[in-house]
């Protein structure tokens, strides 16, 4: 028999899955977009977690939820101050390779 | 107790010259360099009204013929380590610091003033008068210090303002390594010094509870503030002495306080230039002649003299080094008189001067003893009247060397009628020192030479005697060779000094006339002394003139009217002249030693050993963390995912090694 829905182990494994995705991506991606795109992928799969760990571990309290609305504010943030550095980057360099960046290595 | 305006305010004294120092040093002489002098000068002379009005106050407040007892008016706590054991500062006053007080604020202010005409136009004029001030007041504290800590740290002050003043014309290489020479020689003694405090200090201390109260209670009029184990007054109590001297210390068998003693003693040594550490204070003429006048003369090499006198009471239950202190003083005094009838440098022989004057002073502590101090009185009395005559000596010679820009004595010769005035001053302070009635010297002397006698130490007052005669002799020497000898071509245009320099000479050959029969052994009040005399004594005041006098007539004799006899007794004595031309050869044995010995055998290997072992390790712990560093620095690419990975890897490593860990 089917179960109906899926347990906190199938959603477990989906935000394992999303957040290496999101990892790898920020390692080995040189456009500064995809590494956005990448630390989107980790950031949200941490939301996820909060409002999967909050169904299952204490479905009578909403602090999950309300984690989760709190991680899209500082994401919509952490977006804006990325968007300023790229800018500034491209300003700079005429491109949004990171790996030709390293100038503050000192 | 209630004092005087004077007594009370007695720690202006010092501190005038101090604030002058800071406004002259810091604001004067960048404005104006004789503004700077006159401000300089004119402190000094405030200091030295204070101290007149100190000492009639002192001696109104306990007059002569009365006990004098030590007085400490002011006080004040300025370290305090533990109960009992604090540091202060403050004025002592008894009768040998008043009296040296007046000698020190009177003999400083002449020489600011002489120096107004002396030094004038000269380079470094403000500066000169910046430090004269700073030795001033060096020395005012050293002379009013109630402990011997503040002794010490005032000690050291003057040696300071010594080095400043002899390197005054530090473009001279001469100059320059003279007071390095001069510092490094004191500073060496001061170390015995420094030792003999700590040691006094720890033994002083452990018997304070045993003695400290009943002090305390015998003097409570006489003091401000808690009684401490440093103080002269602690120190100088019989009783506790006597304690100190029971106990052994364990180093060639001298008691405590005699190896204390001893210790302090070289540091004294060290300042008055008692042999063998007297090499400094010939070279120390290379300062401009009133700074000798002032500190290498008169007050500063009296120092050493008048710490054995301060802690004289100790020094006495001490008698095996004071008996010590007595020959190395006879000693020096002989010593350094043989030399002086050789030099050619006309400060030099004052130098020599000084220090046989100085030995006089010391074997004069020497020979007395507690129950008879004679020479205790005898060698104040003659530290108080060698500071005016030998100071006049000094003066008169920059006189003279203001004249003739020479300091050889064969290159003065037919002054006597070119500078009447320093020509008079002269004569009377060479009568002074040679010990002629009526002059100061004659007193002072006599009264050594008495106690001398009196003691019954072998020896003592044959040399003391023969002292005389060769002081005479070495005195009329320059005197005649200076005033009466063949005109040169320095001496041809030579012509009377400036008014400023003459007035200081006139004071000061008042003084050197008159100091003499100030009644010493009733104003320092030591009274128990049965052989106490006023007025002369004739068996020895005879033989001490025809002494004198004999040196005159000897000295007349080969120098006068520019006969060549001493040229044929010099060539005559050949080997044994050039040895004490060249002062013994004590400077080469010094040099020898220090260069080819110590130099050589320890110095070079302490060097070696710091050279390659303290900095080898140093070294090679530096060069081992520059090498990691730059290791560690090529991790730091400037690639930010190559940091992720290090991060993330290390991030798995740890949760690795943590989950090994809970399992």
């Amino acid at each position: 028999m089917i179960q109906a829905s899926p347990t906190i182990l199938h959603w477990t494994f989906l935000t394992t899955i999303i957040f290496s995705i999101g990892i790898y991506g920020m390692l080995t991606r040189k456009s500064a977009v995809g590494i956005l795109m990448s630390v989107e992928l980790a950031l949200n799969s941490a939301a996820l977690n909060f409002v999967v760990f909050g169904k299952f571990v204490a479905p009578q309290l909403l602090e999950g939820e309300i984690f989760t609305l709190f991680i899209i504010a500082v994401a919509a943030a952490e977006v804006v101050v990325f968007m300023s550095i790229l800018v500034a980057l491209y300003r700079n360099l005429n491109k949004i390779d990171v790996t030709i960046a390293s100038e503050l290595k000192g | 107790m209630n004092y005087g305006f004077a007594i009370s305010n007695a720690w202006l004294i010092p501190i005038l010259p101090f604030l002058s120092f800071l406004i002259t040093g810091l604001i004067l002489r960048r404005i104006s360099e004789t503004l700077a002098a006159t401000f300089a000068t004119l402190s000094v002379i405030c200091s030295m009204v204070l101290a007149y009005m100190v000492a009639y106050e002192y001696f109104t407040l306990y007059p002569i013929g009365t006990n004098h007892p030590m007085i400490i008016p002011i006080r004040f706590e300025w370290l305090n380590f533990q109960e009992n054991l604090s540091m202060y500062a403050g004025v002592l006053l008894d009768p040998i610091s008043v009296m040296l007080m007046t000698v020190v604020t009177t003999v400083s202010s002449l020489v600011h003033l002489y120096s107004n005409g002396y030094l004038h136009g000269e380079k470094g004029f403000a500066r000169y008068f910046t430090f004269l001030n700073l030795f001033t007041f060096s020395m005012l504290g050293l002379v009013i210090a109630p402990n011997i800590l503040q002794t010490f740290i005032f000690w050291e002050l003057v040696g300071v303002s010594s080095f400043l003043l002899i390197g005054h014309y530090f473009e001279k290489p001469s100059a320059v390594s003279a007071s390095k020479k001069a510092f490094i020689v004191t500073r060496f003694a001061d170390l015995g010094f420094l030792l003999g405090i700590i040691l006094l200090g720890y033994y002083g201390y452990q018997t304070f509870t045993e003695f400290g109260p009943g002090i305390a209670a015998a003097s409570s009029q006489y003091f401000t503030g808690n009684l401490q184990a440093l103080d002269y007054y602690y120190l100088t109590n019989v009783a506790v002495a006597q304690k100190l001297h029971t106990i052994d210390s364990g180093v060639f068998n001298l008691s405590i306080l005699s190896l204390s003693m001893l210790l302090i003693f070289i540091g004294a040594a060290g300042k008055s230039a008692m042999f063998p550490l007297h090499i400094w204070l010939p070279d120390a003429m290379e300062g401009p002649t009133p700074v000798s006048a002032l500190i290498h003369a008169a007050t500063m090499v009296v120092a050493g003299v008048y710490l054995v006198a301060r802690l004289f009471t100790a020094f006495a239950t001490a008698s095996d080094i004071l008996i010590f202190i007595a020959y190395i003083g006879a000693f020096t005094s002989i010593f350094a008189a043989i030399i002086g009838c050789t030099q050619n440098d006309i400060k030099r022989v004052l130098a020599f001067s000084t220090l046989s004057q100085l030995g006089y002073m010391m074997f004069a502590l020497g020979v007395a003893t507690l129950s008879s101090p004679l020479g205790f009185t005898a060698s104040m009395f003659h530290l108080y009247t060698h500071a005016f005559f030998k100071a006049l000596l000094f003066l008169g010679a920059g006189s003279l060397i203001h004249a003739v820009h020479s300091n050889s004595i064969w290159d003065m010769g037919g002054l006597a009628k070119k500078m009447p005035i320093t020509h008079i001053t002269f004569l009377i302070a060479c009568l002074a020192i040679a010990g002629v009635y009526p002059f100061a010297g004659f007193f002072s002397k006599d009264e050594i030479l008495l106690a001398a006698h009196e003691s019954g130490l072998p020896g003592i007052y044959p040399l003391g005697l023969i002292v005389a005669g060769l002081t005479a002799f070495y005195m009329f020497r320059i005197y005649f060779v200076s005033f009466w000898g063949k005109k040169t071509q320095h001496s041809d245009h030579a012509h009377e000094s400036p008014f400023i320099m003459t007035l200081p000479l006139m004071i000061l050959a008042v003084l050197s006339c008159v100091a003499g029969f100030v009644p010493m052994n009733d104003v320092l009040g030591l009274h128990m002394d049965p052989h106490a005399h006023h007025g002369i004594n004739f068996a020895i005041a005879i033989p001490a003139s025809i002494m004198g006098v004999f040196g005159i007539l000897l000295a007349a004799f080969f120098y006068a009217g520019g006969s060549d006899r001493a040229e044929k007794i010099k060539n005559s004595l050949g080997l044994i002249h050039k040895t004490i031309q060249n002062k013994f050869y004590i400077d080469e044995i010094y040099l020898f030693i220090t260069h080819k010995i110590i130099f050589k055998f320890i110095a070079a290997p302490i060097a070696w050993f710091d050279r390659t072992i303290v900095d080898g390790a140093v070294n090679v712990s530096g060069n081992a963390t520059r090498r990691l560093g730059g290791t560690f620095s090529k991790f730091q690419n400037g690639q930010v995912q190559t940091y992720g990975i290090w991060l993330f890897s290390g991030a798995i490593i740890l949760f690795f090694v943590l989950w090994a860990f809970t399992i």
